[in-house]
Order: C-alpha cells, then sequence, then structure tokens
C-alpha cells in the first residue's frame, strides 16, 4: 500500500497553477446565494431591470436543494394573514430583548404574505381548517395556525418549488445561473471609493477559477454553522440544527469590504430534541405539550421561574416570554441537578384524545383521529429534521408512550431566525423611517451596491423562509433602481486575475509544495488542514466564547484569551492545505468561520451586559441594561466595522429607536 | 456512516455532472468514483441527513445509516418520493414498523410560470417600495401610523 501522504480526493486539486483557467463575467446585476432570499432576489429582479441589462445567480450548491429550507419544513412561520405589521414588530421587540430595527421588521410584515400567497400558488400545500378545504389563502382558505404567526404546510419539496420558480424567471428574463460555484472574495471598486465592484470564487467541480464583475450585488448566503463546538463527538457533527453548510460567508465577505456590522453579539441557541435536533414549535403550540424537569415538575410555572422572569422585565413579564429567557430557565435547572428536561409528548397527545373520547368519539373514528395525529406528528420530523425521526427510531422512541428530553444546542449565528445577528442595511426611503436608519436603497449595507437579505440583515430576526424570500424581492427591486441611478458607473478592479488566483489558489499552493514531506499527510508541520482549523476554532470558542461546554458563560478575561487564540487561527489560516477541490471549499468555509466568530466575539466583548440571558452570559456583567443610548445604557445596538485598508476594527454603539409604540 | 450507497445497485448514474447525488447534495458530499461507477459520500461526519441524495437517487441505492455517536444500531428510515407526495417507512430498532404518506406538491413538476399573468409595472414605478405583484392602497404600502 502506498504512504498515505497523498490527496485522497476523487476531484484533485491542480497544483499547476498556469493548468487553472480564470473566467471573467461581467453583469449589471449578480446574486451571490442560493437559498429563500436568493430566490425571492432572482424572481423580483426580472421584473426591474430594464430590458438588455444583464443579471447572474451564483450558488456553491444547486439551487433545488440549496440553502436552509433544503430538507423541506413543516411550517411557515412569518405569515400576517390577519394580524398586523405593528403587531408583527412588538413580537419580534420582545423576543429580541428590545434591541431591533423596527423599520425593517415592520417593512418586511408589509410584504412577507405576497411570498406565501405566491408559494401556495405554484403548488406549495399549506393545510386548511376543517370547512375551507381547498380554498387558497386568497381566496379565503383559513390557514391551520399554530401559534399567532405560523402556519403549517406539507413542506418536504417547499424549497424545490421556490427554486422552481426562481429558475424559471432567470429563464425567461436570459440570465444565467451558475452552480457548485463558490464565490469567496468581494472586490471594492478600483476607482470608487466604498463601491462594490465584484466577486471571486471557484468551481467545485472543475479546476476554474471565476471573476465576476457586477454593478450591484446582492449577498444571501445564509449564517453560521459549525462555529462552536457541537455536542456531537463525531458523526453528528453533521446533525447540526442549522444547515451544516452556512459557514458565515455572508458576514465574512460583506464585513471584509468594509460593510458596518451590527448586533454580531446576538446568536441563537436554539432548545430542541436532544441530539437529533428536531423541531419543538409544533410540539408546543400544534400539541400543546409542555415540559417538565427530571422531577416530573413544571418548572415554567414555579415561582422561582416566575421571579426570574420579573429580574428581566418588561420583555421576561411579557405574556410570551422570549426565547432567550426560556432557555435562560432550562439551563436553571439543568445546573441545579434537575435535568432531564423533557417534552410531555405522551401527556399531549393523550389528552386530545381524551378529550375526542370525553366528547362520545367511538372507539372507530378515535383510532382513526389518533392515526391523523400520529402521522402530524411524525411528519413534523419527516419534512424537516429526518435524523429526528431516525433517531426516535433507533431509540424505541413512540411519542405517545413517552416524553423527549430536549436540550439547547451549541450556538449559531444567524438574522431570520429567532436571532438577529448581521449587516447594518438601510431600511425603506419613507418618511416615517428616521434618518439614521436610511441611505437611500433599502437593505443596501454601508458599501454602495452591495445588499444583503434573510440571515444577512441584522437586528430583524423572526423572518424565517417566507420573510427571507420577501426580503430578497424587497433588496432585487432596490438593486434595479441602483442600476438605474448609477448606469455610467463601470466595475474596475484593483487586482489582476493572475493575482486572484493565486490568492484563491492559496490553500493548494501550500498543499502541493509540502505534502510529501511527511508520511501522512494528516500530520505535517508546514501546513494545517481544514479539518483541524474548525476543530480547533470550536474547541476555544466554547471554552472562552461562552459556549454550551461552560453553560454558555463568557467574562472580559475569558474572551481576551479567545481573541489571542482567533489572532493566532487567522495568522494559521494563511498555512491552510487543500488537496481537493472539496477541501479547498472546506479551506475558504473556514476563513469565513474564524472571521464571523471574531467579530460576534469583539460585540460580546464590547457589549458590558448579558442582553440575551439563555443565549450567552457575561460573568462580569450579569444584568441586562435597561438604559437607552441616550441614558448611556445598552438599550442599544452595538455595530462594528471592519477596515479594509488598515486592517483596524471598529467597534461603536448607535441609538435605537421605537416606532411603534408599545 | 450518515448517507451510504448500496453498490449493487449503485450505477453511477452513467457519470460525471449528471450523477444525481452529486448534482444535489447541498453541503459537496457525494461524488462519483468513476473507475468504480460509483457514488459515495466523502465526508460523513459532515452529512445533514438531509436525504436529499437518498430521494433523487433513480436506483434506490442510497440510504442513511444514523450518525454512530448518537443512535443506537438498528433503526432505519426511507423515504419514496413520488411527483405529488412521499411515502416514508420508519423500522424501529425493536422491528416496529410505521408506514406514512404525506403529499408535496399540488402542481406538476416543472409547470411553474412565475410571470404568467403577473403585472409589470413601469420603470416610473422603480421609485417606490411596491414588490411587482403588489399595489397601492393594500398592506404593502401601510405605514406605522395607520395602526397607532
Amino acid at each position: 500500500m502506498a504512504l498515505p501522504n497523498k490527496p485522497t480526493w476523487e476531484l484533485l486539486a491542480e497544483a499547476d497553477l498556469s493548468k487553472v483557467p480564470v473566467e471573467e463575467h461581467d453583469y449589471d446585476a449578480l446574486i451571490v446565494g442560493g437559498g429563500m432570499a436568493a430566490c425571492g432576489a432572482a424572481w423580483e429582479i426580472g421584473k426591474w431591470l430594464p430590458d438588455g441589462a444583464t443579471c447572474a445567480l451564483v450558488d456553491k450548491a444547486a439551487l433545488e436543494r440549496s440553502g436552509a429550507v433544503a430538507q423541506g419544513l413543516s411550517a411557515i412561520n412569518t405569515y400576517i394573514g390577519e394580524n398586523t405589521p405593528a403587531d408583527y414588530v412588538r413580537m419580534v421587540r420582545n423576543d429580541l430583548m428590545g434591541v431591533v430595527r423596527e423599520d425593517l421588521i415592520f417593512d418586511l410584515g408589509r410584504h412577507v404574505d405576497d411570498s406565501v400567497h405566491h408559494f401556495e400558488e405554484w403548488g406549495l400545500p399549506i393545510w386548511k381548517k376543517k370547512g375551507s378545504e381547498g380554498k387558497k389563502l386568497t381566496e379565503g382558505g383559513e390557514p391551520v395556525r399554530t401559534g399567532k404567526w405560523q402556519i403549517m404546510i406539507n413542506g418536504e419539496s417547499y424549497k424545490c418549488i421556490v427554486a422552481e420558480a426562481a429558475k424559471a424567471a432567470l429563464e425567461e428574463k436570459g440570465y444565467d445561473l451558475y452552480e457548485r460555484i463558490f464565490i469567496v472574495k468581494l472586490l471594492l471598486d478600483a476607482n470608487k471609493e466604498n463601491t462594490i465592484a465584484g466577486a471571486v470564487g471557484f468551481s467545485a467541480r472543475e479546476n476554474k477559477v471565476h471573476i465576476f464583475k457586477a454593478k450591484a450585488m446582492l449577498v444571501a448566503c445564509g449564517g453560521a454553522v459549525n462555529i462552536f463546538r457541537p455536542r456531537a463527538t463525531d458523526e453528528g457533527k453533521g446533525r447540526a440544527w442549522y444547515p451544516v453548510w452556512n459557514a458565515g460567508s455572508t458576514y465574512t465577505m460583506c464585513m471584509q469590504v468594509g460593510a458596518e456590522m451590527t448586533m454580531m453579539e446576538n446568536r441563537f441557541t436554539p432548545s430542541r430534541f436532544k441530539d437529533g435536533y428536531g423541531p419543538v414549535g409544533a410540539w408546543f403550540l400544534l400539541f400543546k405539550a409542555t415540559v417538565t424537569n427530571g422531577a416530573g415538575e413544571h418548572y415554567i410555572k414555579s415561582d422561582a421561574c416566575k421571579a426570574e422572569l420579573e429580574k428581566y422585565a418588561p420583555y421576561g413579564t411579557a405574556p410570551v416570554t422570549p426565547t432567550c429567557l426560556r432557555n435562560h430557565l432550562m439551563l436553571f435547572e439543568m445546573k441545579e441537578g434537575r435535568g432531564p428536561i423533557y417534552m410531555d409528548t405522551a401527556a399531549a397527545l393523550k389528552a386530545f384524545l381524551d378529550e375526542k373520547e370525553a366528547s362520545g368519539m367511538d372507539a372507530k373514528a378515535l383510532k382513526k383521529y389518533w392515526k391523523e395525529l400520529e402521522s402530524e406528528a411524525w411528519e413534523d420530523f419527516l419534512d424537516m429534521s429526518v435524523g429526528q425521526a431516525g433517531l426516535w427510531a433507533s431509540m424505541n422512541i413512540e411519542p405517545e408512550k413517552v416524553g423527549s428530553e430536549i436540550m439547547p444546542t451549541e450556538p449559531y449565528m444567524l438574522g431570520s431566525h429567532s436571532g438577529c445577528c448581521g449587516i447594518w442595511v438601510s431600511g425603506p426611503n419613507e418618511d416615517w423611517v428616521p434618518d439614521d436608519y436610511k441611505w437611500g436603497y433599502n437593505r443596501m449595507t454601508t458599501v454602495n451596491g452591495l445588499f444583503t437579505a434573510g440571515d444577512g440583515v441584522g437586528a430583524s430576526g423572526h423572518k424565517f423562509s417566507s420573510g427571507s424570500h420577501a426580503e430578497g424581492r424587497m433588496a432585487a427591486k432596490a438593486m434595479a433602481r441602483y442600476i438605474r441611478d448609477n448606469k455610467d458607473f463601470t466595475p474596475t478592479l484593483k487586482q489582476s486575475a493572475d493575482e486572484l488566483k493565486a490568492e484563491i489558489y492559496k490553500p493548494v499552493t501550500v498543499y502541493y509544495e509540502n505534502y510529501e514531506k511527511t508520511t501522512h499527510e494528516m500530520v505535517n508541520p508546514n501546513y494545517i488542514k481544514p479539518r483541524h482549523m474548525m476543530e480547533r476554532l470550536m474547541k476555544y470558542t466554547d471554552e472562552y466564547g461562552g459556549g454550551w461546554s461552560p453553560y454558555y458563560m463568557t467574562n472580559g478575561k475569558l474572551l481576551d484569551i479567545a481573541m489571542r487564540h482567533l489572532q493566532w487561527l487567522r495568522e494559521d489560516a494563511e498555512k491552510m492545505a487543500a488537496g481537493g477541490l472539496h477541501e479547498l471549499l472546506r479551506a475558504w468555509e473556514n476563513l469565513h468561520r474564524i472571521w464571523c466568530v471574531e467579530d460576534h466575539l469583539r460585540h460580546i466583548q464590547f457589549r458590558e451586559e448579558s442582553r440575551y440571558p439563555g443565549f450567552y452570559y457575561r460573568g462580569d456583567f450579569p444584568e441586562a441594561d435597561s438604559k437607552t443610548f441616550e441614558e448611556g445604557g445598552w438599550k442599544c445596538f452595538v455595530n462594528s466595522k471592519y477596515n479594509p485598508d488598515t486592517g483596524e476594527w471598529e467597534v461603536m454603539k448607535k441609538p435605537c429607536h421605537q416606532i411603534i409604540p408599545d | 456512516m450518515p448517507s451510504f450507497v448500496n453498490p449493487e445497485k449503485c450505477d453511477g448514474c452513467k457519470g460525471g455532472e449528471k450523477t444525481a447525488c452529486m448534482y444535489i447534495c447541498p453541503n459537496d458530499l457525494m461524488v462519483l468514483n468513476p473507475d468504480a461507477m460509483r457514488a459515495y459520500n466523502q465526508e460523513p461526519d459532515q452529512c445533514w441527513e438531509c436525504y436529499s441524495c437518498v430521494k433523487i437517487c433513480p436506483q434506490g441505492a442510497i440510504e442513511v445509516r444514523h450518525y454512530a455517536d448518537i443512535a443506537p444500531m438498528g433503526g432505519y428510515v426511507q423515504p419514496m418520493r413520488g411527483t405529488d407526495s412521499i411515502m416514508w417507512t420508519v423500522k424501529f430498532r425493536n422491528g416496529n414498523m410505521k408506514r406514512f404518506k404525506f403529499p408535496i406538491r399540488t402542481t406538476p413538476e416543472g409547470s411553474i410560470k412565475p410571470y404568467d399573468g403577473k403585472p409589470s409595472p413601469g420603470a416610473d414605478q422603480l421609485d417606490n417600495e411596491l414588490l411587482f405583484t403588489e399595489s397601492d392602497g393594500t398592506r404593502a404600502t401601510c405605514k406605522p401610523s395607520d395602526f397607532s
């Protein structure tokens, strides 16, 4: 057998750069990403760009199963319906502890339902209440609401449907779709200050570098996963709650060209079914299940828990407890040794059956009813988290017989779900929007021509799948406006094609210069493998940045150590080595991870309070401050900005305006 | 190793870009070995168990062996995805079986005409905040003061 000092990847990376061609492209509009936001943008932009304009969408995966909805979903979590955008703002504001961009949230609330109506038109099955089956939402069909904002769907093919519409739109307009090209770096214009001009990436299928020039660009590549040590120790690392392929690319690429970031201290630490990370929303809302501690007590109703929530008034005492505080109460039970925490699925399902029996349902009808109920319970997993169904099957768990453990996961960075980290963007150009919230083009970052949506937009969580799609559309229209207003702009890159190629392929060069210097390619003092880079990052973020192992606790001293490790990680990233195209993809993803976590921890370090108890804690500043920016407090945004010219970071406070009254 | 390929069923889809699992995997895991004309999962510990490869495989050659560090052996979940519905077989470690069938879409695959019958707003509409399918005087143009 040959010595194991050779690359084993099926698709090898080319060591001789003269054999790696560079393909250069020039477009008016470029969409980077392939998830819900990018698909929304692809559909909308075709109606606003003038005839003859050019546009392309570049996805690192295949559009049909790309992004967070790849596997499917069992619910659409944002459908305003009979509610109002103002109430939507109130819900999001309370869940995110008061510090949100109300203009962005209100704006989204105005448009999100239109996307949902189109999903249904295109073929997404949406559950309807008895009596309005077969009627579309637009025809007065009443959706099955699980909560005030959520509606149930048969969503296995949700993303396939949305992607089909996006692809058909691109095709009809003569726009281009590139799949399996990973954009890894944005490029500023050589002449016009603070203005986007292009992006560069590479193919995961052939040895080729792609350089795109564009007048305006939407970057919507999701949040960040595998940035803190996962609870699983081996294969189960793949069973991240959020999609494991989201590598923080949106945040890092925009940050690196100087886009101002906001609320990067925010993270989402979901409490989910232990290990399989199956969704809990339907169990709480549809099946009305309760959560118990190891002693079988409904601890949330205890006096101790009520007193704990009062500490975080008005958020903690609101009718709906914020997500972070629900975690906080759970962690309190666990730390006191009163685990495990159980979702009481058996009692919940039994209550439904008892109710039907008491109402006089006969045995045969009851059996049929149970089959429907059981099917709904399993569909919730099979539509969006098959691994959880597999875990139940592996552990002989039948939810009607036994409850299941729930557990807070490792932290994730995202801006579309119940978190709100991301990029500081302009709100809509309307009178009611405060002046410091708008600069002409909706969802444009502080870099001219650079737009984002979905997980990319900060300080406005709870968009979920539908809101991300709608936000992609909103950004697309604004991009068309920007292109019209800058029609004479010709993007010019600072770097030559060869310089960019050498930079993109550097991990390949490092690998082939060194791989034969030891007898095993994984152990080599001259380079570090992307896999090891990620493991090291996750170890230190966990230990010093408040991961699950210290119960999400950190402090200023611990963060100083974390920052030192991040500095070393960034230096060592120069020595990342990739022998195959897949490994080159991983190398760039991990560079993206390192940068976005660094910004995350810089924000936590700067914010001297614990804004989101249950998501993370500053041991040295355990309180959540109620004083505003004007009062010198922390009820304000924390923004940060990386200066691409000097390499320096600036972290600052920004005032938070209340637009919708309490 | 989360998703795995049965070598007796896999025919490599005749190769290259046409290999269905390789085309669809959102995490670039499935890859074809052209010598054996068989596909495999090249990084099992980064598999989300999203089942995209399992669902798309024309030979039914791909299954999932659940995460070795989490799941006791013997559980099995396998779909058969059609054009309008999906059938799931769930086999428990103790041998119990359950089967479920769910709708997945109400229209034929490939039938979406995203612009048919939709408005085409003029260039003069570019300066407002309405999306192309929306019209004035609806929720799309509301303001916070409408709710105070």
